[in-house]
């Protein structure tokens, strides 16, 4: 390479990704509405499940508006590398000169704006049916904001594995799951806390504590795994 | 300096050093888990509150530590194996998975029927400790099928070593939040400052246990990793040549 050629800079390669991916979404946006669909699911089959009191409802909104949002996280996770699997582009992103971590991280970060984002502004209508009021719903909408952050950075590492497995979709909940719990607990529970008045300021500290931590760590995880499933 | 080492990670050198080494694990380590076992249930005095449930300790203390130690086995033979390029340690890695995980239901299992009648259920999902390690079974569930799940065995080895890396960090983390999430448990006796708050009479079967456990944990390892070489190698001259030989037995 001679000295004059212009060379792009890391950011580039970094925007460029997920630029791409989010002008892919925006071409067929039915990807970010079926995760969004599942969550408003899976908050309505809580409350058939357990009854109509309204007061069992109102203790079990946190956990039901948590859960709910970590398996729609999960089913969008499915697609995050799926798709450039087939049709060779993610070959082409291992074999570009800019460093996979980055590129990697540039793909989660798309991911996290078309399926973490969209759900922490969907959170407040699932919250107010389970009749939470306004103040925990800004907790709520706090802890859902850092927490998906974690468990897109997460699941891109268990969806970086099982790109190209034939029964990867199982696989990719398996793995993902116990290792979003801790996500799980501090989000779930702090919003509890908040809902009763107690102290909540530790449970927002420890979540944005493991998205700093899962932001400087996971993208080296799942460049690693994306060269060796692309073996 | 390192030759020792290079050595070691050659697999007909393991295989042999390994065959020699499993009884001087495994015999102490029956002894030690048969004078544990007497000691610890007819010796030892009942505990002044809890009577003769606590006498579960003596496989439930041992497991629970073990089914912990062989997730960071597994992890760092991964990381050596990714690192280095270590075949050996992909082995050892493979073969610590299952015997974690029996590890870590037998703690689960003890420590729901301690729980049958201290806590009067089988099951107390308030207990800190009993839910790191469901989580951590669950862990040890999503390594192996993923390891069954990629054919090619030196794939399987890099993608399964990544995934308890990213565990082993998780751990400490699961850990710790489930001890926020809840605190019914009751508080540690064994490691604790101005030493354990034991009877020596409880204490020392118990220590007898956890090395015990911890020994025949090896020879069981070693037993594993030497199947796992073998069926690795299973092209290869030297162990055709150890089937092959006169009157030679694997």
């Amino acid at each position: 390479m001679t000295t004059g050629e212009h060379t792009p800079g890391l950011m580039s390669g970094l925007l460029g990704t997920a630029r791409r991916d989010l002008l892919l979404v925006w071409k067929r946006p039915g990807d970010v509405l079926n995760p969004l669909f599942f969550f408003a699911m899976v908050g309505t089959l809580f409350p058939l499940a357990i009854g109509p009191s309204v007061e069992q409802l109102e203790f079990a909104g946190p956990g039901v508006v948590w859960v709910a949002a970590l398996l729609a996280m999960l089913l969008s996770l499915n697609s995050l590398f799926v798709g450039d699997f087939e049709d060779g582009s993610l070959e082409q992103l291992l074999l570009s000169p800019q460093p996979l971590v980055l590129l990697a991280l540039g793909k989660t970060i798309a991911h996290w704006l078309t399926s973490g984002l969209p759900l922490v502004i969907m959170s407040p209508i699932l919250a107010i049916t389970f009749r939470m009021p306004a103040d925990t719903i800004l907790i709520l909408m706090a802890t859902l904001a850092l927490g998906t952050i974690s468990l897109s950075l997460l699941g891109s590492v268990g969806a970086a594995l099982t790109v190209g497995l034939h029964r990867g979709t199982a696989l990719l909940s398996l793995l993902t799951l116990p290792l979003s719990m801790p996500v799980l607990i501090f989000g779930a529970r702090t919003v509890s806390l908040a809902a009763v008045g107690d102290v909540y300021s530790m449970g927002i500290f420890a979540l944005a504590a493991y998205a700093v931590g899962a932001l400087s760590l996971a993208p080296f995880a799942t460049a690693a795994a994306l060269r060796i499933s692309n073996e | 300096m390192w030759t020792w080492f290079h050595k070691l990670a050659s697999p007909p050198h393991f295989y042999n050093l390994s065959r020699l080494l499993i009884p001087w694990l495994a015999v102490p380590g029956y002894l030690l888990i048969a004078y544990g076992a007497y000691a610890g249930l007819f010796l030892a005095p009942p505990d002044y509150q809890q009577g003769d449930a606590f006498r579960i300790i003596y496989v439930h203390v041992p497991s629970a530590y073990l089914s912990m130690m062989a997730y960071m086995i597994m992890a760092v033979a991964g990381g050596i194996g990714l690192i280095w390029r270590m075949k050996l340690a992909h082995a050892v890695a493979a073969s610590a998975a299952p015997i974690g995980a029996s590890f870590t239901f037998l703690a689960l299992a003890t420590g729901s029927i301690w729980g049958r009648p201290m806590w009067g259920t089988w099951w107390e999902w308030g207990d800190p400790r009993l839910m790191s390690e469901l989580i951590l079974l669950f862990l040890y569930f999503g390594y192996m099928a993923l390891r069954g799940a990629i054919d090619d065995t030196a794939k399987a080895d890099k993608a399964s070593a990544v995934l308890a890396l990213v565990g082993a960090v998780n751990v400490p983390i699961i850990h710790f939040s489930v001890e926020w999430w809840s605190s019914l448990h009751q508080g540690p006796t064994l490691v604790r400052e101005g030493g354990p708050a034991m009877d020596p009479g409880m204490l020392y079967p118990l220590l007898a246990m956890i090395f015990g456990f911890t020994l025949v944990f090896g020879a069981m390892l070693l037993r594993r990793i030497r199947t796992e070489v073998l069926h690795r190698e299973r092209r290869t001259r030297w162990v055709k040549e150890l089937v092959l030989a006169p009157g030679g037995s694997i």
